[in-house]
């Protein structure tokens, strides 16, 4: 069961640089609230900035990881 | 139904109707508490459209997601595009982005979006998946 601590360590490895909050929502370990900030996501729509938290995680998000909220921005704003 | 057939019923669901929402449950009766406040922004916009419960057969969602490249439900789809899931379309509601988006007028005072008052009730998309 992934824990709030090693999605926010995946999520960092594979944005660098990005300053990431993870919450565990009810405590099961399966769903979770993501709050990434990168210059990654500079340029990006949101989908396309969601689209790349999800594809960290693959085929887990909607399987052991049930649900993942998130909320992306870039360190200058909004986004 | 093969899965050929699903993914074709589903990308014929999403050209046809304007706003297409696939969910969890139907708006009158939502499954999932993301499905729910994903309807209740449409719903709070008084906007049309059609949904499609995912849930009857797990092909659905497994067609809907190799196409659309979205992981998760729910899915709002408009004018053929992928919208996003209930996070981007709740953002999109509270900052007006979503009425402009479906060109309809902002309600003055933002409501909390309600899953089970509908302006006018949304199309009853055919399963025709049983």
């Amino acid at each position: 069961m992934p824990s709030p601590n090693e999605l926010r360590e995946r999520i960092q490895a594979a944005l660098p640089g990005a300053e990431v909050a993870v919450e565990d929502l009810t405590g099961g370990g399966d769903h979770f609230r993501a709050e990434i900030v990168s210059d990654r996501f500079a340029g990006l729509t949101r989908i396309e900035q969601h689209k790349l938290v999800y594809g960290v995680f693959g085929d887990e998000v909607g399987g052991s990881i049930h649900a993942l909220s998130i909320k992306t921005s870039t360190p200058g704003g909004s986004g | 139904m093969n899965n050929t057939e699903i993914r074709d019923f589903i990308d014929n669901a999403i050209r046809e109707n304007r706003v297409m929402l696939f969910m969890k449950g139907t708006p009158h009766q939502p499954a999932c508490g993301f499905s729910a406040r994903t309807a209740g922004c449409l719903n709070s916009l008084g906007v049309q459209y059609a949904a499609l419960d995912i849930l009857p057969d797990p092909r659905i969602r497994e067609e809907l997601s190799g196409l659309s490249g979205w992981p998760t439900i729910p899915q709002l789809f408009v004018e053929g595009e992928l919208i996003g899931g209930c996070d981007i379309v709740t953002e999109m509601y509270e900052t007006g982005e979503l009425a402009e988006r479906l060109g309809v007028e902002q309600p003055e005072d933002t409501p909390e979006p309600q899953a089970t008052e509908s302006a006018k009730r949304p199309i009853g998309l055919e399963n025709r998946l049983d």
